[in-house]
């Protein structure tokens, strides 16, 4: 009746795993008990949970990153101090199948549940006002996407407390993800949270892609768009292309674990190496997804705070281009000792390193940007000038990997975990916690506090070089990846500064969680009040922060890169007040989202504890509410003119009062 | 809407005629190479290129008049996602093949 | 600031603002589409990758029965050329037609399902089933695909004669028909492959 579900899969003999399922529990019934005393569940459904808005879905996505910030971080800290005592014999306190899940779940956990979701999170908060769009093409397929995510995020957490992770690392490979060698349900977690967030994200993709190419608003073309739209353009392609072949990737392991097929088995003919092939030719746009979005991000920020005009804007954008087409033809240098012989090792390494010329193209135009503009050093400037002296310093080590010979060495080794976090920590990481500063007024009203934001920089920039640059040092004295202890005692002082530096992140980390609180406290001290508090140059810096939920008024004309900011320049732009107002058409809320979203969990839930009559009645459940959404005529409104009029007197009082 | 001889996505619709003619190709391009590979009567190279040429006729024929497929709807962009698709297509499979041919070679 | 200033002119009508929603889903179904083409190609070389590997079962000539797929690659053929028939009545608004071309679009798609189903029926009571190689797997797996997402489509054409009896050709039900006739007609382009690839080089 339960499957394989019994009592014995909660890990009760397990003290870590015990006392953090109990912190979650207490705050988490903290939280539900506050929303409950203070009467809030109606305005939560109804406000955020059941919204079609962009700007709202963003937010979510991105707080629901933070969170999981906390747990991949906790697996990270866990790591280093694993590392930092168990050497020369010693165990530590993280015996092997615990510690191989830690990894997997690391892994996982930051690039599925934590970067992806910063990512998508910005691309839904930014774009549309950016492009001057009222919403994205298609608004009900955002808020499905979204809770699929959130579905994801659920299984990965729910299977801390109610069976075990994989161990087989963040992607899993076979055989060691087969039946034979993972018997237990870690693997089919795994399988499920990233199936289930993975159809989200390849919807997303499709919707933002179509958006950007059809809801432009009117003189706004392709080569008039900002760079962060851009890049998202190109991320959402990768997304469209990309994904779909992880979605086969897992469906075939699927069909191996659940069905007894042989697609990556040891026996009856199956290729191991084609798992190899085909989760890679999906994992390296991956990471272009993470990146490319970030150097939007990038490009925004130095623009505005050097004052003047992002150097070199066509060349950034063929750059962009180029790396997203180059991104399909690298794959096989994450797998060069797999064997494929000099001639396909040789092809693979050389287009690795051509795709470092484009990236290169960028940073010059950042730093020709900066060059004679009048920058103003705010955290989202640190933030972008930390990333261009790390993220080069990562892509370079990158080029060294790109050499077949070298990287028989350097193969598995710390090198290339050193590697791997210095682009995404350099670049992604980075580049989020810069794109949080800088539209973090946009969506909330008020600014985050500078001084705790410029401390967090300091403490990641610092942490980050502590915990990596011993990796690096180690990798040469042949120190391999995913050791839960090691024989050489050597090793063990610079395990210790790596562990230091892991600290110091966390202090990092903590800073952002004070910034959040000091910001809110201080809000009405940092208010926004003009929609505009960097004086920037984009569209989405000429509406009210936050923005009306229907974005603009009027859907405004373009006729220039940077419209905004030649608007700005032109005598008695601030003055002209408006005149006439129409009806806006706006789609519903829905419930059908959330609803399909929860399902999912209880169906991937039922296919991990093998509970097949519950899969087969969630499935049941989401074609369902899928029919009653396709049934339901009734789906949209118009906002009357006056209430859009209201909405904007207010506003414009408000900017009358500040002048 | 109603009325209009345009489907939506603007994309030229076709008539009877167009979709019968594409009927038939499909049918007289299926035919050959099931012809070819049952008869057995030709070399096993030559019935290779055969029905792989049959067969991107077919598609061919019912990108153009099944769904309508050109160069100008949706400006242009129907036609770009198709192109980026195939080109990521025998990026992905030819270079797979290539790949796994190769550690079969040296790994089995 | 102000978003009405950024326009050079004070009153439009709202009908500016007004995007083809229509053309917009068409369009976004047919990137989806390119994504499914993207898992079929993945499907596709694994399938190239593994059907060597026959592991002492049966090899593909010893299992395909070409007739037998001549038959379902002409079921799905007119199911394609009936579909756009379908379309050609929702242009000149007549929803009658419609169904009825619906109706026998859906009974030749039904019967290719059906023939499917039977092969491989029979594949697996004999034990050739996709847990005996990885040829097999990797055959099961990608016709099988092929096949549900045919049957999903037989799905949507039920739901479509049942959207256009009660609420006729509107707005919203002729992008989801012009959505389905892009998908329909994918399904056979992709069968086009797969009977060339798999069913013909098979027996080669």
């Amino acid at each position: 009746m339960f499957g394989k579900l019994s009592l014995e899969a909660i890990p009760y003999h397990e003290p870590i795993i015990m006392v953090t399922a109990a912190v979650i529990g207490i705050v988490g019934a903290a939280v539900v008990g506050l929303i409950t005393y203070y009467r809030k569940w109606g305005y939560l459904w109804s406000e955020w949970i059941t919204s079609i808005d962009h700007k709202k879905l963003g937010i979510m996505y991105f707080l629901v990153a933070l969170v999981m910030l906390i747990r991949g971080f906790a697996d990270a800290i866990m790591m280093r101090s694993q590392q930092a005592i168990a050497a020369g014999g010693a165990e530590g306190y993280l015996p092997p199948e615990h510690y191989d899940q830690i990894f997997s779940a690391h892994g996982v956990i930051m690039i599925f549940f934590v970067a992806m979701p910063m990512v998508i999170g910005l691309m839904n908060l930014v774009v549309p006002l950016q492009i001057g769009a009222r919403d994205v093409a298609f608004p009900f397929m955002n808020n499905l996407s979204f809770w699929l995510f959130a579905a994801g995020v659920i299984l990965v957490n729910v299977s801390l407390v109610v069976g075990e992770f994989a161990k087989t690392g963040w992607l899993a490979y076979a055989p060691l993800s087969e039946t034979a060698y993972s018997p237990g349900v870690g693997v089919d977690y795994w399988i499920w949270a990233l199936q289930i967030s993975g159809i989200g994200t390849t919807l997303t993709g499709i919707n933002f892609f179509v958006t950007i190419l059809k809801m432009r608003t009117k003189g706004m073309k392709l080569f008039r768009m900002p760079i962060f739209t851009w890049t998202a353009l190109c991320t959402n392609v990768l997304i469209i292309a990309s994904f779909p072949i992880l979605t086969a990737t897992i469906a075939l392991l699927t069909l191996d674990r659940y069905l007894g097929m042989h697609f990556f088995t040891n026996d009856l003919g199956g290729n191991q190496m084609m798992y190899v092939n085909m989760i890679w030719a999906w994992g390296h746009p991956e990471v272009y997804i993470l990146i490319l979005p970030a150097f939007g991000v990038f490009s925004e920020v130095i623009a505005t705070f050097s004052k003047k005009r992002l150097f070199g804007y066509n060349t950034m954008v063929w750059a962009t281009v180029a790396i997203t087409i180059l991104s399909f033809m690298v794959w096989l240098h994450h797998f060069f000792t797999m064997g494929a012989g000099a001639n396909v090792n040789a092809f693979f390494g050389i287009a690795t390193m051509i795709i470092a010329i484009p990236t290169g193209v960028k940073i010059f135009n950042w730093l020709f940007t900066m060059y004679r503009g009048r920058v103003q050093f705010t955290s989202p400037v640190l933030w972008t000038i930390g990333f261009i002296i790390t993220f080069t310093l990562g892509g370079m080590t990158g080029v060294m990997l790109a050499v077949p010979g070298a990287n028989f060495v350097l193969h598995n080794s710390l090198f290339v975990i050193a590697h791997f976090h210095n682009v995404i920590i350099g670049g992604v990481v980075f580049g989020m916690m810069a794109g949080y500063a800088y539209w973090f007024p946009k969506a909330f009203g008020f600014k985050l506090d500078e001084k705790w934001g410029k401390r967090s920089f300091w403490c990641w920039l610092i942490g980050f070089y502590m915990a990596f640059m011993p990796l690096y040092v180690l990798s040469f004295y042949g120190a391999m990846r995913r050791m839960q202890s090691y024989e050489n005692t050597s090793w063990q002082p610079l395990m210790i500064v790596a562990w230091v530096g892991a600290v110091i992140i966390l202090l990092g980390i903590l800073c952002t969680v004070i910034q959040l609180i000091v910001s809110i406290r201080d809000r009405e001290k940092n208010a926004d009040v003009t929609g505009d508090p960097w004086d920037a140059r984009t569209l989405e810096w000429a509406v009210s922060s936050p923005p009306p939920y229907y974005n603009f008024a009027h859907l405004p004309e373009v006729n220039s890169i940077d419209h905004f900011w030649e608007m700005k320049k032109q005598e008695g732009f601030a003055a002209q007040a408006p005149t006439q107002y129409h009806d806006v058409h706006m789609p519903k809320n829905t419930a059908a989202g959330p609803i399909m979203g929860i399902i999912s969990i209880v169906f991937g839930f039922a296919l991990i504890w093998h509970i097949w009559w519950l899969a087969a009645l969630s499935a049941a459940g989401m074609f369902v509410t899928f029919l009653m959404r396709i049934f339901n005529d009734d789906i949209d409104y118009h906002v009357p003119a006056a209430e859009v009029e209201r909405i904007e007197r207010e506003h414009h009082k408000r900017l009358e009062m500040q002048a | 809407m109603s009325g209009s001889h345009n489907a939506p996505g603007g994309a030229s619709h076709g008539s009877v005629k167009s979709y019968v003619a594409g009927l038939i190709l499909s049918i007289v391009l299926t035919v050959i190479p099931f012809g070819v590979v049952m008869s057995g009567g030709f070399s096993t190279s030559t019935t290779v290129v055969t029905i792989v040429i049959m067969a991107v006729l077919q598609v061919l024929v019912q990108l153009v008049m099944f769904m309508h497929l050109d160069t100008k709807s949706e400006d242009g962009w129907n036609f770009n996602a198709i192109i980026f698709a195939g080109i990521i297509l025998v990026l992905i499979v030819g270079g797979s093949i290539w790949i796994m041919h190769n550690l079969m070679l040296n790994m089995m | 600031m102000a978003t009405d200033t950024l326009t050079n002119h004070s009153a439009h009508a709202p009908e500016h603002e007004h995007h083809d929603t229509g053309a917009i889903k068409v369009f976004g179904f047919w990137v989806y589409l390119m994504s499914d083409l993207i898992i079929f190609g993945s499907l596709f070389a694994a399938y190239a990758v593994l059907s060597p590997n026959t592991a002492g079962g049966p090899t593909p000539e010893e299992i395909f029965e070409l007739p037998f797929v001549l038959v379902e690659t002409f079921l799905l053929l007119f199911s394609s050329f009936t579909y756009g028939m379908a379309v050609l009545a929702m242009n000149d608004d007549r929803a009658e037609q419609v169904r009825n071309w619906l109706v026998i679009t859906f009974l030749l798609g039904a019967g290719f399902v059906g023939m499917e189903i039977y092969e491989f029926h029979n594949l697996v009571v004999e034990g050739f089933g996709p847990d005996r190689s990885a040829f097999l797997s990797s055959f099961f797996t990608l016709v099988g695909t092929h096949g549900t997402h045919v049957t999903f489509g037989l799905i949507w054409i039920l739901v479509m004669i049942f959207q256009v009896s009660t609420k006729g050709l509107t707005d919203v039900t002729r992008p989801r028909i012009m959505c389905l006739s892009l998908f329909w007609h994918f399904l056979d382009i992709v069968w086009i492959c797969v009977f060339t690839i798999v069913y013909l080089m098979g027996v080669l």
